[in-house]
């Protein structure tokens, strides 16, 4: 079980109070009527997938009730950092 | 009984108290400070179980968790009993009553014994595979049979009468193991003043310290313990918890460890919980777990009478139990010598010691040969003869690198053999982390490879077993801990007194697993590797041979490791045999990994108090009362008891709900609503956030009116819908599906941070803030208006699709005129504490038109009538707006590119043959079709028959005195008028036709009266 840094409270709680929330920064089209359905599938489905550091978000579900971004390698699980939406991580690469 | 290989005076244990236990259904006599194990060695009882696969009698090897045999069912009724008890580490009480988990009818005279004596070649590997896999119908009653003969436990039939709980820590360090390198860890650390746990799966801390010789500080290494205990339990933050396994170690030093409380004081539990579950987060967590010694592989090893060298020293030492006269020992190490030594200082006899090594000169071999012990150097011990119990042991000369005899063999008069093949580190607990173990040629064993969790080593896990060095690495380690979780100020000025021990000095170990026989191993007698799956060296060897190359494949072709004891006696032997027969090295071959839990964990400590009515919170509306009272069925919806029929005077459920649906149409009906999700939305962009999430229109939404709306997941796929209510132009109350209800507000909450942050808009969760009722029929109004004075409740003032704060029997409330049933409906709102009140003056209100409370499934029938749907039973997630025919719910002119919308004109959602949602009439006007059934055009059709699509919604309707059915037919919406197929699993085939799927008014007038 993770032991999950929320940077809205301030405090590591338990993975039981957070749900996953799958990739960060994926940001919508501002005009999905003018992408092709090859564009639109690419930021509909397609995720990196990624084997080492990935930005993911985690919603504090019962507790704060925010999202936030967390940079976890997928393999060992390790939180290397979280951090606000709109924030760019640390580690692992822009996004 | 006489405990005739007792020692006496000997031990731990206290002679003054016996105890009296039953095994098997016989009477025995034991000490009070015996584990089942030493109390059944002390009786002299040589066969604790049979094997696996060939049944054959087995012993005690072990004197610990790595124990493979002595696996045994322990309590005296089902009630209590737990399975998979290992003897080694169940303490004895008065009473006790044990029974192998193997063997059947019993131990002594085992049926499969027959099967094993004639089968011996003809179960190889994979025999079960080979042999009962096919024809494959049959498997169940071949399992059947085999898991009854063969056994490893079995399931109590009645409810356990104890307590189990859970509790949560968060410690500085936890100390994993109370053996010399832990007691040392936990000291240092707790000196220094940081918050300690240590735990230790036995009855008292000191791990090998109980049965060694060795002096620490000049005196009995016991002594020190005792110092080090009492030391620990004055220090403030420093908790000691005996009887407890650290079971599982996860993710961010997550460590789980089961407390046996009460298990080794009797059956029941008595003024406190039986077990206890901990789980603890710690900053550091220092892992002394020690190590398990292997015993060396020969011909017929698994003989009664054959045991692990070192706990031939514990059972000694410890428990003052000899079992045996005449040992011979086996070893390729030095310390392997120390059990003859003890075995001598009880008064017993030694007839040989035999070595694989051909020149030793360690202190402790010194020591034995200036006793006049006979010692075979650079021999093995390659076969164990005799029948129930070892008699005797084949001896012959090896060669230098141990892998071949190259002499005459020797037979020696005994009747118990020890052996030691060297140590492994006790590294299953690194490993549940995702660390692979790797191999360390200098110990003969695998280490703990490299962690991500922030861990210390100290002692016989990393493969120290000097004990002067353990004694220094539990110290570094604790003060290492202490230092990084912040006690790094205080750790300069605290003094750890030097432990001062004399280590024996040791020649280098011999690597030797398999020791070699003069047969090849083929047609050796079996020399045993996994003793609990009965996994033998020439199992391993043809595994390989049949191309097996992966260790993980061979481990699973030959269940090696399988077993409760997950192979801790027997995995790294196999490994090593395995490397050896594919030409690799050990360190190529690499481990098998090991997974939690480290020894079994009842299922009761893991539900902990989460049994039974607590397995689950449950959600009441404030009318439960009333519901249980006036005699309802319920349904569990997610959390939530609903009241699923309310029947009448005997009722079944299909008379209460004709009844029910019947009067809601004829007169007025009462529904309990509360559990409907509702999430207080309110900011300036209130309503843009809306028109965003929702796929139909909320502009001209005027306050006091109500819509209907659709949400889409980004796919187009329907996933929630509700009604909205406008409180005014910035506060709106959207209601979602009782299920749906967190996982909108997550939603909303996604949307609105991730990519809309811009929008002043606020959501909160009033579900459980409203008590909610839904008075429905054509007399719903004449009900309400006795009750209700503050609102014109006509048509005209109040039309279908507005709300209105009101008073309704003296309470606050908002009325919305919205209808799930198609029939004229109020669905009165008030804080939720009045909703009992307000329920019981509608119900007198009522009386008088006979008002109908319903329940769940008459609200699925209603519904059903008039064609509307419940997301989640008639959609599933791909299933657009359009699929259910609903285009009317989907804005044309909205400027935003609300959700889902894009996806609509993906190819794939804009076929025109997609499942779509009609109305089905079973041809035959009583019967229902079974909800689920597959849909099909032509039943005649040669199998595989292409489904067209499903039933999502079948009942029967009183009102319309037929079946009706909603479901989702391929291109349904063209197809009206058309006969489809239902083949159900009983052979018959239902005939249907698609319809509309509104069977009832349907022109929609009855709801605007």
């Amino acid at each position: 079980m993770l032991n999950i840094y929320c940077p809205h409270c301030g405090e590591h709680r338990e993975e039981d109070e957070f749900h996953y929330g799958g990739e960060a920064h994926i940001a919508r089209p501002a005009d999905p009527s003018a992408i092709s359905d090859e564009e639109w599938a690419e930021y509909l489905f397609m995720r990196k997938n990624t084997r080492g550091l990935h930005h993911e978000m985690w919603y504090h579900a019962a507790g704060c009730r925010k999202f936030f971004n967390a940079t976890r390698h997928t393999v060992t699980y390790e939180i290397q950092e979280t951090y606000k939406v709109g924030e760019q991580p640390q580690q692992g690469g822009q996004s | 009984m006489s405990q005739k290989h007792r020692l006496q005076g000997k031990g731990r244990v206290d002679h003054s108290k016996p105890l009296s236990f039953i095994f098997n259904g016989k009477t025995y006599q034991g000490l009070s400070g015996d584990t089942i194990a030493s109390a059944l060695l002390a009786n002299g009882v040589d066969v604790v179980g049979r094997s696996f696969k060939y049944s054959r009698p087995r012993g005690i090897m072990a004197a610990g968790a790595e124990e493979p045999n002595c696996i045994l069912q322990v309590g005296s009724s089902e009630a209590t009993m737990i399975p998979n008890i290992r003897g080694t580490q169940g303490e004895l009480y008065d009473g006790l009553t044990a029974a192998s988990t193997n063997g059947w009818p019993n131990v002594d005279k085992d049926i499969m014994g027959v099967m094993g004596k004639l089968g011996g070649s003809m179960m190889p590997p994979g025999f079960y595979y080979k042999t009962f896999m096919y024809p494959q119908s049959m498997w169940p009653k071949y399992e059947h049979l085999i898991r009854k003969a063969a056994g490893l436990g079995r399931v109590p039939k009645d409810k356990d009468p104890d307590t189990y709980d859970k509790l949560n820590h968060h410690c500085d360090v936890l100390v994993v193991g109370g053996g010399a390198a832990g007691l040392a860890a936990a000291l240092s650390a707790g000196r220094r003043g940081a918050r300690v746990i240590l735990v230790d799966e036995q009855n008292e801390f000191g791990g090998h310290l109980l049965h060694s010789t060795q002096p620490i500080n000049g005196q009995a290494p016991t002594q020190w313990v005792a110092d080090a205990v009492k030391e620990l339990q004055g220090l403030p933050d420093v908790t000691l918890l005996p009887r407890s396994t650290a079971a599982g170690y996860y993710d961010q030093n997550f460590v789980t460890v089961l407390e046996r409380r009460t298990d080794h004081l009797g059956e029941r539990a008595t003024g406190k919980t039986r077990q206890r579950l901990h789980r603890i987060r710690a900053k550091r967590v220092v892992l002394a777990a020690g190590a398990h010694e292997r015993p060396l592989v020969f011909g017929n090893n698994d003989l009664p009478g054959c045991l692990v060298a070192s706990a031939l020293s514990t059972y000694v030492n410890r428990y003052g139990v000899a079992p045996g006269n005449n040992l011979v020992l086996m070893t390729c190490n030095d310390y392997g010598y120390q059990a003859a030594l003890d075995w001598l200082d009880a008064g017993r006899k030694v007839a040989a010691v035999v070595d694989s090594r051909h020149s030793p000169s360690g202190a402790r071999y010194q020591a034995l040969k200036a006793r006049g012990v006979k010692i075979y150097t650079g021999h093995g011990l390659i076969e164990a003869v005799g029948k129930k119990r070892v008699s005797g042991a084949k001896v012959a000369a090896l060669s230098s690198d141990g892998s071949q005899v190259t002499g005459a063999v020797e037979t020696l008069s005994c009747d118990i053999i020890a052996s030691s093949g060297g140590w492994s580190p006790v590294v299953h607990l690194t490993a549940h982390t995702g660390s692979r173990p790797v191999w360390s040629d200098e110990i003969n064993g695998f280490v703990p490879g490299e962690s991500v969790q922030k861990q210390l080593l100290a002692g016989g896990i990393q493969g120290t077993y000097a004990l002067s060095k353990v004694l220094a690495e539990g110290l570094t380690a604790g003060r290492a801990a202490a230092d990084a979780t912040g006690y790094g100020d205080i750790s300069a000025q605290v003094q750890d007194a030097e432990i001062k021990t004399e280590d024996p000095k040791e020649d280098a170990a011999q690597a030797l697993f398999l020791v070699p026989h003069n047969k090849p191993v083929s047609r050796a007698p079996k020399q045993f590797v996994d003793y609990q799956n009965d996994v033998t060296a020439a199992g391993i060897e043809l595994a390989v041979r049949e191309g097996f190359e992966s260790i993980e494949h061979i481990k699973r072709y030959t269940a090696m490791g399988f077993g409760t004891d997950q192979g801790k006696l027997g995995n790294i032997n196999g490994m090593a045999i395995a490397a050896r027969a594919m030409g690799k090295t050990i360190a190529e071959t690499g481990t098998t990994v090991f997974r939690p839990n480290y020894t079994p964990v009842t299922f009761a400590a893991f539900a902990g108090r989460n049994a039974h009515h607590l397995f689950d919170p449950a959600r009441f509306t404030a009318m439960h009362a009333w519901h249980v009272k006036s005699g309802a069925e319920f349904e569990d919806v997610g959390q939530w008891k609903r009241p699923w029929f309310f029947p009448k005077n005997g009722e079944d459920m299909h008379q209460a709900v004709n009844r029910e649906c019947q009067a809601v149409r004829n007169s007025v009906g009462i529904l309990d609503a509360s559990t409907l999700g509702k999430i207080d939305i309110q900011g300036a962009d209130a309503r843009e956030f809306l028109s965003r999430i929702y796929t139909n229109a909320w502009a001209k939404l005027t306050p006091g009116n109500c819509r209907y709306g659709l949400m889409c997941k980004e796919d187009g796929m329907v996933f929630d819908d509700g009604v909205t209510a406008c409180i005014n132009d910035q506060h709106f109350v959207m209601t979602t599906t009782t299920g749906g209800a967190a996982g909108v507000l997550q939603w909303l909450e996604l949307w609105h941070q991730t990519e809309w942050p811009e929008l002043e808009v606020y959501f909160s969760s009033v579900t459980d803030h409203w008590s909610t009722m839904t008075v429905t029929g054509p007399n719903s109004r004449k009900v309400l208006e006795k009750i209700c004075e503050d609102v014109d409740l006509s048509a005209e003032a109040f039309p279908f699709m507005g709300w209105r704060d009101a008073t309704v029997a003296g309470v606050k409330a908002r009325i919305f005129r919205i209808s799930f049933t198609g029939e004229l409906s109020f669905e009165i709102n008030v804080q939720a504490n009045y909703g009992l009140h307000t329920w019981e003056a509608v119900m007198e209100a009522g009386a008088e038109f006979n008002i109908t409370p319903y329940g769940t499934e008459s609200m699925h029938v209603l519904r059903a009538e008039k064609g509307f749907i419940i997301v989640g039973q008639d959609t599933d997630g791909s299933v657009t707006p359009f699929d259910l025919g609903m285009d009317w719910c989907v804005g044309k002119t909205k400027p935003f590119p609300f959700i889902g919308q894009r996806s609509w004109s993906r190819s794939d959602t804009a076929r025109t043959d997609r499942k779509q949602l009609v109305g089905l009439k079973c041809k035959e006007p009583k019967t229902v079709i079974p909800e689920g059934a597959q849909i099909v055009l032509d039943p005649n059709h040669p199998v595989p028959v292409p489904m067209v699509g499903h039933v999502s919604s079948s009942y029967y309707s009183a009102n319309l005195g037929h079946n009706i059915a909603m479901g989702v037919v391929k291109g349904g919406l063209s197809r009206m008028g058309e006969t489809v197929y239902c083949p159900l699993a009983d052979g018959r085939v239902l005939e249907a036709e698609i319809t509309s799927p509104i069977f009832y008014d349907p022109k929609g007038e009855r709801q605007h009266v």
